[in-house]
C-alpha cells in the first residue's frame, strides 16, 4: 500500500482536503436552498400532486365503504341487479353522504364514467332520508321506548360516555360500546356514523335526537339474524321482546325504494359502474385521455362523436411544429440580417424584435383577431385590391390559421434571439474563407454556413416548440373550435366541468410527450448542440 | 537574396481607390504590379489600407476607382470563388463542423473533382505542411500552429498561382511564428505560387519578402526589397517604421550630389546623404541607424563631423549592448554596439564623441 500523504497537522491529506471541500459544498448548498425550496414549494409538489390525481380515485370507497365492500362479491352475470344486502349497505352510506352533503361530489365523479348517475344521486339524495321508515314504525309500535333518543344512547354507549355527558360542559365525542359492536354489529356501525354526523355536521346531541330510519333496519336485521342478542346496558326485556318480534315485522324493501326514487338504480350499468370505480386508484382518466373507456367489459373505444382527444393532441403536435417550421422561415432571414449589421444598427433592431414583450399578450392576440377577422383590415385590404371577392372574404380566424399566425408572430422573438446569438458568434471570414476556396454564395451558405447556425435553430427550435405546445391564451382567444390546442381542454376540464383527474392526466400525458420528443432531440441531434449563445 | 524575376505583371493595380464611406479615401492612387512568382508583402500600421487592398484583390471589397488585374484579365466583374485565388487568414477559419481532411477536401469537391484524385491531393497537401496524420482530426483539437498549417495546406490544396495571406502568423507565438515564417517561405519558393502577404510586423516582412510595399496613409510610402528597405528609407515614415532609428531636425546647409552638410536646430553640423532633400534651407530629418553610429573617430572618414554626447544609460542585451546618449538637444539617441571582447562599456555620465559615415545619414523630408 502506498504510504499516505500528510498535511501540516498531522491528518491525512486526503481527510483535510474533505474538510476543506465539504465547507465549499456546504456553502454552495446554502446558497441555492432558498432558490430549492421555493421550486419545491410552488413548483414540483403542486405539480407532483396535479399528476396524482391523475390516477387517484379514493372518492369512492371513502363515501360509499359498505357499498363497496358488499359488491365486491356482486355478479353482474349471475344476478343482473344487486340483492338487497347491498341496496341497504348503499342506504346507509347515502344516509351518511348526504348528511355530510358529499353524494353529489361522488355522483359527478361517476357521472364521467356513466353519463346520468349523478341526477340519480342528487334524486335520492332526497329520498333516502325515509327509506326503512316502516320498520321504525313497526318497533315503535312494539315498545314506544325505541322513538326515544335516550333508549339508543343508552344501548350504544360506552358507559363512560354516559356519565361523562352528564356531567360535562361540552358534549364529549360519542363511544360505542364493544359489547354493542358484539352483540349488534350493523346496527353499531352505523349508529357510531349517526352519532358522528349528529354532533360534528348537526351539532346536536345523540341524546336528543331519534337515530335514522336506517338505523333500525341494521337493528332489524342484526336481531333477524340472532335474536338472542343481549345488551347489559338496555333496558330490561327490550332487545328480548324485539327479538323475539322481528321474524314477524314485515320486512323493509329498500331496493323497491331505490327503484322507486330513481329508476337507474334498478339497471345493471349503474351498479357495474360502481363496481368498477371502486378501488382507490385508476386508469380511466388516461384511457380517458386517449379516448378509451373502462367498461365493466374491458376497456372499449369511447363513441365515435366523443372521441376528441388523440385528435387534439395530434393536432396540438402538428400545429406546434408548423408553427415552429413557421419560425424558422421567418427567424432565419432576420436573425441573419441582425448578426451582420453594425452593432448600432444591430441593436436598434434587436429592440424592435424584442418590442412585442413590451405590451401585452391579451392585447397582441386581440389586434390579430381585428386584422384577421372578415371584416377585418386584411380582408378589407384583398377585397380591395381585387384579389378576393366580397362574398368570398376569406375565414382567417377562429381557426387552425389564425392560431398559427398569431402564435407564429408571439413566438418569433425565441426563435430570432437565440439563432442571433449563435450567428453573431460566426466569424465572417468563414463564408469569406469558403468564397476563396471557390464556393459559391449558395454553397459557401450551405456547407458553411448553415451547419454552424444549427444549434441557434435547434435552441430556437425547442423553445418555440415547448411553449407553443402548452399554450392557451392565444388558442383560446383565436382558436375557434378547429385552433384550439390541448391546453385549452385542459384548462376547460380545471375551471369548468372540474374533472380534475382527466386535465391531470392530459396534462401528464403533455408532459411525457414532450420528454419523449426532447429525448429523441438528444438522440438525433444532441443536447450540447444547442446553444442559446457564446 | 533577391531573385531573378520576369517582368510580367501577374497582379497589377491601376490607380486603385477605395472609400467606404464616400468621404475619406482608405486607399489613395494605388499602382502596384507583381511579377509571376514573388512573395510580396504589404506592410503598414493599422488602417493604413493594406487589409483593404487584399481584400479587393480577393474580391471581397471592391475598388471604387481603378483596375485590377490577375495575370492581364481585369477581375473587377469576377465573383470571390471565381478567381482561383487561395487565401489564409488570421484566425485560420477552419470551417469547424468539417475534419481536416473534408476542410481540405472542400474547394476540390466544389470544382467537382472525384473522389479519388481529391483524396492524393488532400494528402499530398497535409504531408506538404507535415499534418499528414491529422486527418481525421478536428480543427478544435489542435493547436493554433496546426491550425494554421491546416489552413495554409487547404489555401494550396487546390494549386491556386495566387496566395493571399492576411497576418496568418497574428495569432501565434513567437517561436512559432519564426518557423512556419521559414515554412512559409520554403513554401512558396518550392511551388512557385506568388504571394501576396499582409502583415504589421517588420521582422516578419523583412525576413520572408522577396519586395516589401510600405503603406501609410492609404498610399504606399516605398516599395522595395527587405535590404533597400532598411538601409536606404526613401522617406522618414519608412525609416521610422522599419527597424530601430535615430531623428535629428535641422536645415540643409549645403548640398552636393550624394553630400550633404545639415546645421541641426541645436546648431551643431553633421554630415548627411541627401535623399528627400532638394536645396540649400530645406527643411529636413536625418535617419541613422543606431548600429552605423561610430563612437570611435578612428575609423571616421578624415574630416568628418562630429558631435558631442553624453552617456545616459548603458543596458546590457546579450548579444549588443544598447547605449542611450544625450545628443543634440534629444535624449533619445540610441546607439547599439556589438558585444565584442575588445567593446568598450560607456558609463553613464561619461562625454564621448559621435560620428558617422555620410551615406548612413539619410536627409528624408520634414
Amino acid at each position: 500500500m502506498a504510504e499516505q500523504m500528510m498535511a501540516a497537522d498531522g491528518r491525512t491529506l486526503k481527510s483535510s482536503l474533505n474538510r476543506a471541500l465539504r465547507r465549499q459544498k456546504l456553502r454552495a448548498l446554502l446558497l441555492i436552498a432558498p432558490l430549492f425550496l421555493f421550486i419545491l414549494l410552488t413548483f414540483v409538489i403542486p405539480i407532483g400532486q396535479m399528476l396524482f390525481r391523475s390516477v387517484e380515485n379514493q372518492i369512492v370507497s371513502e363515501t360509499i365503504p359498505r357499498t363497496v365492500v358488499a359488491l365486491a362479491d356482486w355478479d353482474a352475470a349471475v344476478d343482473p341487479v344487486p340483492d338487497e344486502a347491498v341496496f341497504r349497505a348503499f342506504a346507509a352510506d347515502m344516509m351518511v353522504a348526504v348528511e355530510e352533503r358529499i353524494h353529489t361530489r361522488l355522483g359527478s365523479r361517476l357521472n364521467y364514467e356513466a353519463a346520468g348517475i349523478s341526477s340519480q344521486f342528487r334524486r335520492s339524495g332526497r329520498d333516502v332520508e325515509d327509506m326503512g321508515e316502516e320498520v321504525t314504525e313497526q318497533f315503535v309500535a312494539l315498545d314506544p321506548q325505541w322513538e326515544e333518543p335516550a333508549t339508543w344512547t343508552l344501548l350504544m354507549a360506552e358507559s363512560d360516555w354516559i356519565t361523562e355527558q352528564a356531567t360535562a360542559e361540552d358534549e364529549p365525542a360519542f363511544v360505542v360500546s364493544d359489547a354493542a359492536r358484539e352483540a349488534l354489529p350493523r346496527t353499531a356501525d352505523i349508529y357510531a356514523d349517526f352519532a358522528r354526523v349528529t354532533q360534528n355536521i348537526n351539532e346536536d346531541s345523540p341524546t336528543e335526537e331519534q337515530p335514522w330510519h336506517i338505523v333500525y333496519v341494521a337493528l332489524y336485521e342484526d336481531l333477524l339474524a340472532n335474536p338472542a342478542a343481549q345488551l347489559a346496558a338496555a333496558p330490561a326485556g327490550l332487545l328480548a321482546e324485539a327479538g323475539a318480534a322481528v321474524s314477524a315485522f314485515t320486512a323493509p324493501d329498500i331496493r323497491a325504494a331505490f327503484v322507486d326514487s330513481d329508476e337507474g338504480w334498478g339497471e345493471t350499468r349503474t351498479w357495474q359502474t360502481i363496481q368498477t370505480y371502486s378501488p382507490p386508484y385508476t386508469a380511466s382518466y388516461f384511457l380517458n385521455s386517449v379516448d378509451l373507456n373502462q367498461t365493466p367489459d374491458g376497456i372499449e373505444l369511447a363513441p365515435e362523436n366523443q372521441r376528441i382527444y388523440v385528435q387534439l393532441f395530434i393536432r396540438t403536435l402538428v400545429m406546434s411544429l408548423t408553427i415552429m417550421g413557421a419560425c424558422i422561415l421567418l427567424g432565419y432571414p432576420v436573425a441573419w440580417m441582425l448578426a451582420n449589421l453594425p452593432s448600432r444598427q444591430a441593436n436598434l433592431m434587436l429592440i424592435l424584435v424584442l418590442l412585442p414583450f413590451w405590451t401585452s399578450l391579451l392585447v397582441r392576440t386581440s389586434a390579430w383577431k381585428v386584422l384577421l377577422q372578415q371584416q377585418g383590415v386584411i380582408n378589407d385590404l384583398l377585397v380591395w385590391i381585387g384579389l378576393v371577392a366580397d362574398e368570398n372574404r376569406l375565414t382567417m380566424i377562429n381557426n387552425a390559421t389564425g392560431t398559427i399566425i398569431a402564435m407564429t408572430h408571439i413566438l418569433l422573438p425565441f426563435m430570432i434571439l437565440p439563432l442571433y446569438s449563435v450567428m453573431k458568434t460566426i466569424p465572417p471570414s468563414y463564408l469569406r474563407a469558403a468564397k476563396s476556396l471557390g464556393a459559391t454564395n449558395w454553397t459557401a451558405f450551405w456547407r458553411v454556413y448553415f451547419p454552424q447556425s444549427v444549434p441557434g435553430i435547434g435552441a430556437g427550435s425547442i423553445l418555440v416548440f415547448i411553449l407553443s405546445i402548452g399554450y392557451y391564451i392565444t388558442p383560446e382567444i383565436v382558436g375557434g373550435t378547429s385552433g384550439i390546442f390541448i391546453s385549452n381542454r385542459i384548462a376547460y376540464h380545471i375551471s369548468s366541468s372540474l374533472n380534475w383527474g382527466l386535465a391531470a392526466a392530459l396534462g401528464t400525458i403533455l408532459l411525457v410527450v414532450v420528454l419523449a420528443l426532447y429525448w429523441a432531440y438528444d438522440r438525433i441531434v444532441g443536447i450540447d448542440n444547442v446553444k442559446l449563445g457564446g | 537574396m533577391k531573385q531573378v524575376k520576369n517582368d510580367e505583371a501577374f497582379v497589377a493595380f491601376e490607380r486603385v481607390q477605395k472609400s467606404y464611406d464616400g468621404e475619406v479615401l482608405v486607399v489613395k492612387d494605388l499602382n502596384l504590379t507583381i511579377p509571376k512568382g514573388e512573395f510580396l508583402t504589404l506592410l503598414g500600421p493599422s488602417g493604413s489600407g493594406k487589409t483593404t487592398c487584399l481584400m479587393m484583390l480577393a474580391g471581397f471589397e471592391t475598388a471604387t476607382h481603378g483596375d485590377i488585374r490577375l495575370d492581364g484579365v481585369s477581375v473587377n466583374n469576377i465573383p470571390p470563388h471565381k478567381r482561383g485565388i487561395g487565401m489564409v487568414f488570421q484566425n485560420y477559419a477552419l470551417f469547424p463542423h468539417m475534419t481536416v481532411g473534408e476542410n481540405l477536401s472542400f474547394p476540390l469537391e466544389v470544382r467537382k473533382m472525384g473522389k479519388a484524385e481529391r483524396e492524393t491531393k488532400v494528402k499530398r497537401a497535409l504531408d506538404m505542411v507535415q499534418m499528414g496524420d491529422f486527418a481525421a482530426r478536428r480543427p478544435a483539437q489542435m493547436s493554433g500552429g496546426q491550425q494554421q498549417r491546416v489552413a495554409l495546406a487547404r489555401a494550396l490544396v487546390f494549386e491556386p498561382e495566387l496566395v493571399l495571406m492576411d497576418e496568418p502568423l497574428g495569432a501565434l507565438d513567437k517561436q512559432l511564428r519564426e518557423t512556419l515564417q521559414f515554412e512559409i517561405t520554403n513554401l512558396a519558393h518550392e511551388l512557385g505560387i506568388t504571394v501576396v502577404y499582409v502583415t504589421h510586423d517588420q521582422t516578419e516582412a523583412l525576413t520572408m519578402s522577396d519586395r516589401v510595399a510600405v503603406f501609410d496613409d492609404g498610399r504606399i510610402q516605398q516599395l522595395a526589397p527587405p535590404d533597400e528597405l532598411y538601409e536606404k528609407p526613401i522617406n522618414s515614415f519608412v525609416a521610422q517604421f522599419i527597424g530601430e532609428n535615430n531623428t535629428l531636425t535641422g536645415v540643409v546647409q549645403e548640398i552636393g550630389a550624394d553630400r550633404c552638410t545639415v546645421r541641426l536646430d541645436s546648431g551643431d553640423i553633421i554630415d548627411a546623404m541627401p535623399v528627400n532633400v532638394n536645396a540649400v534651407g530645406d527643411r529636413t530629418k536625418v535617419s541613422i541607424r543606431p548600429e552605423r553610429v561610430e563612437i570611435d573617430k578612428t575609423r571616421l572618414q578624415p574630416g568628418a563631423h562630429t558631435l558631442k554626447a553624453e552617456v545616459l544609460e548603458f543596458i546590457y542585451m546579450g548579444d549588443i549592448f544598447r547605449t542611450r546618449l544625450r545628443v543634440a538637444g534629444t535624449d533619445e539617441f540610441v546607439i547599439k554596439t556589438r558585444n565584442a571582447p575588445d567593446q568598450v562599456r560607456l558609463t553613464p555620465g561619461t562625454q564621448i564623441e559621435i560620428g558617422w559615415l555620410a551615406q548612413d545619414c539619410r536627409a528624408l523630408d520634414a
